[in-house]
C-alpha cells in the first residue's frame, strides 16, 4: 500500500467516518460474539441478520426514510422469539431458525421485486447482502448513530462482564444462585439484535455473522482464559477491520468482503500460532 | 426452621407430564442426603427443583429463608459446553461468588480471597491459571466443588458428581465430601453408586419408577 496515497485518503471525511464507525461496530460485534459462540448460538446471529434483511426490504418498499426504523424493532422481536423457542425443546430450535431465516430472505426479495423502490433491484439487493460501499456513504449523522450505539453496547458489556461469564459458563448454576437469568437473556437478545442491525451497514446481511463469529473462534485458538479470549478477540477484530477498510479504500474493493477476507486470513494465522502454543 | 428443605406431597415433571409423587422428606442442617434410584426415576429432576431450576407441578417444596438467593451451591452434571470452555480455573471458582457480587461489575478483594481459600482447601491452588478444558475429570469436579463452596452456601447440591471418574478419583471425591459434611455443610447428592452413598450418607432417598419403591431412610 502506498503510504502517501493512504494519508491523502484519510483527509476525506467519509474515509475517517468509515474507519471510526467500522472499527467500533466490529469491536462490539466481536465482544458479543464470544458468549454467542461459547453458548453454541452462532447460528442465531446468522438467522437474525436474514430477518433484518427482510425487514429492511419491507421498509424500503414502504418508503421509510431510515430502514433501521423498521428493521431494528423487527430484529429485536425475532431475537426475543428465538431466545424463547431455543429453551422450549418441543420444536428443534435450529430447524425453526433455518425456516425463519430463509423465510425472511425470501419474503424480503419477493417484496423488493413486487414493488421495486428503484429501477435497479438487483443492485439494491446486492448492496444489502454484501454491504458493498455503504459504509463509505455514511453521513455524519449515521456515523454518530453507529458510534453512539457501539459505545453504549461496549460499556454495557464491560459493566456486565462477570455476569456474561457466569451465564456463558453455566446458566443453571447462575439460576440456582438466584440470578435473574430471564432478564439477562432478554437484554442479551436485544443487544445482539441492535449490533446485527448496525453492523449490517458495514459488511451487509450475508457477512454479518462473520464479524460475530470469526474473532471469537480465532481467539479461542490461542487464549486459555475467558478474559484472554475477550481481549484477543477485541484486538483481532480492530486490526482486521482497520486493515480491511484501508485496503478496500485504496484498492477499491467492496468494504464488507475485504474485512471478512482479512478476518479469515488472520484466523488461519491464529490457528497456526495456536498449534505452536500447545 | 432448622430444616433447610421440606417436601410435602411433591410432584415434579416437565410440561404437563407429572411423575410419580416424591416421598415426603426434610433435609436438616448438617445432613448428608443421598438420592438413589433407577434412570428415569426423577433424581436429577428433584435436585433441579431444590435448586430452583424447575417448578413443582403440585405440592410444596419449602426452602429455608435466604437459601434461594445464594445459599445453594449447585454442582450440575457437566455438559459438553463446559468441557471445552476456555476459562481459567480461577475464573470458574470465582464465579461462585456471583450471588454476593450481584450486578456490581467487578469482584471485591474479599471475594477474590474467598476464591483463593476455596482453591487452597480443595488442593487445586496450583491449577489456578490452568485452562478448565485441559483438566482431568477429577480435577474438574474439584473445581466445580470449589466454585460451590466459594459462595456463601449452606446447602451443597451435587448431581452424579463421580460420573466418568475412575475408582480412585471417586473414592477421593467421596472422602472429600465426608470431610466437608463433617465441617457442618449440608449435602444432597444424586448418585447411582449405592455402596459409596450408603457409606457416608445420613439419609438415603430411594426413587423408583413404581410408587412403592419410593421411600426415605435414616442412617446413623
Amino acid at each position: 500500500m502506498d503510504e502517501v496515497t493512504f494519508l491523502e485518503y484519510l483527509s476525506y471525511p467519509f474515509v475517517r467516518n468509515a474507519l471510526v464507525a467500522g472499527v467500533l461496530i466490529s469491536l462490539c460485534a466481536a465482544l458479543l460474539g464470544v458468549p454467542l459462540v461459547l453458548r453454541r448460538l452462532s447460528f442465531m446471529g446468522d438467522g437474525l441478520s436474514h430477518v433484518a434483511f427482510g425487514a429492511m426490504a419491507v421498509a424500503g418498499v414502504l418508503n421509510f426514510a431510515d430502514t433501521m426504523a423498521l428493521s431494528l424493532p423487527v430484529t429485536i422481536a425475532a431475537a426475543l422469539v428465538l431466545m424463547r423457542s431455543g429453551r422450549g425443546a418441543k420444536t428443534g430450535g435450529d430447524a425453526m431458525l433455518a425456516m425463519l431465516s430463509v423465510g425472511a430472505m425470501a419474503a424480503g426479495y419477493l417484496v423488493m421485486n413486487l414493488k421495486p423502490s428503484s429501477s435497479n433491484v438487483s443492485g439494491d439487493v446486492c448492496t444489502t447482502l454484501f454491504g458493498s460501499v455503504s459504509i463509505l456513504t455514511l453521513t455524519t449523522l449515521d456515523m454518530w448513530l453507529s458510534v453512539g450505539l457501539s459505545v453504549a453496547v461496549c460499556v454495557l458489556w464491560l459493566f456486565a462482564y462477570n455476569r456474561v461469564f457466569d451465564m456463558t459458563f453455566d446458566e443453571s448454576y447462575a439460576r440456582a444462585s438466584g440470578a435473574n437469568t430471564t432478564l439477562f437473556n432478554t437484554l442479551a437478545a436485544v443487544v445482539v439484535a441492535v449490533v446485527i442491525v448496525i453492523s449490517m451497514r458495514l459488511v451487509g446481511t450475508l457477512l454479518v455473522s462473520s464479524l460475530l463469529v470469526v474473532p471469537a473462534i480465532a481467539a479461542m485458538r490461542v487464549a486459555k482464559s475467558f478474559r484472554a479470549v475477550c481481549v484477543v478477540a477485541a484486538v483481532f477484530t480492530v486490526v482486521c477491520s482497520l486493515a480491511g477498510i484501508m485496503i478496500a479504500v485504496v484498492a477499491g474493493t467492496p468494504v464488507g468482503s475485504t474485512i471478512v477476507a482479512a478476518d479469515i486470513i488472520s484466523f488461519f494465522f491464529m490457528a497456526i500460532i495456536g498449534r505452536f502454543l500447545k | 426452621m432448622t430444616n433447610l428443605v421440606e417436601c410435602r406431597d411433591l410432584r415434579l415433571g416437565y410440561g404437563s407430564n407429572a411423575m410419580q409423587p416424591c416421598p415426603d422428606f426434610t433435609v436438616g442442617a448438617g445432613n448428608y442426603l443421598c438420592i438413589v434410584g433407577a434412570n428415569g426415576s426423577g433424581k436429577t429432576t428433584l435436585l433441579k427443583a431444590i435448586a430452583g431450576l424447575i417448578k413443582p407441578v403440585s405440592g410444596t417444596l419449602a426452602l429455608a429463608p435466604g437459601l434461594a438467593s445464594g445459599g445453594i451451591g449447585y454442582v450440575p452434571q457437566q455438559g459438553p459446553l463446559q468441557r471445552d470452555f476456555p476459562a481459567s480455573v480461577r475464573e470458574v471458582v470465582q464465579s461462585g461468588c456471583q450471588a454476593m457480587r450481584g450486578w456490581r461489575p467487578f469482584y471485591s478483594s474479599a471475594e477474590r480471597r474467598r476464591a483463593k481459600d476455596a482453591m487452597e482447601s480443595l488442593g487445586i491452588a496450583a491449577l489456578a491459571r490452568r485452562c478448565y478444558r485441559e483438566l482431568s475429570g477429577g480435577q474438574r469436579q474439584r473445581v466445580l466443588l470449589a466454585r460451590a463452596l466459594c459462595g456463601d452456601c449452606r446447602l451443597l447440591l451435587l448431581d452424579e458428581p463421580t460420573t466418568g471418574l475412575d475408582r480412585d478419583a471417586t473414592a477421593d471425591f467421596y472422602s472429600l465430601l465426608r470431610e466437608i459434611n463433617a465441617g457442618g455443610m449440608t449435602i444432597a447428592t444424586v448418585t447411582h453408586d449405592h455402596s459409596a452413598a450408603l457409606a457416608s450418607a445420613t439419609h438415603v432417598l430411594t426413587l423408583g419408577t413404581d410408587a412403592s419403591f419410593r421411600r426415605i431412610e435414616c442412617h446413623g
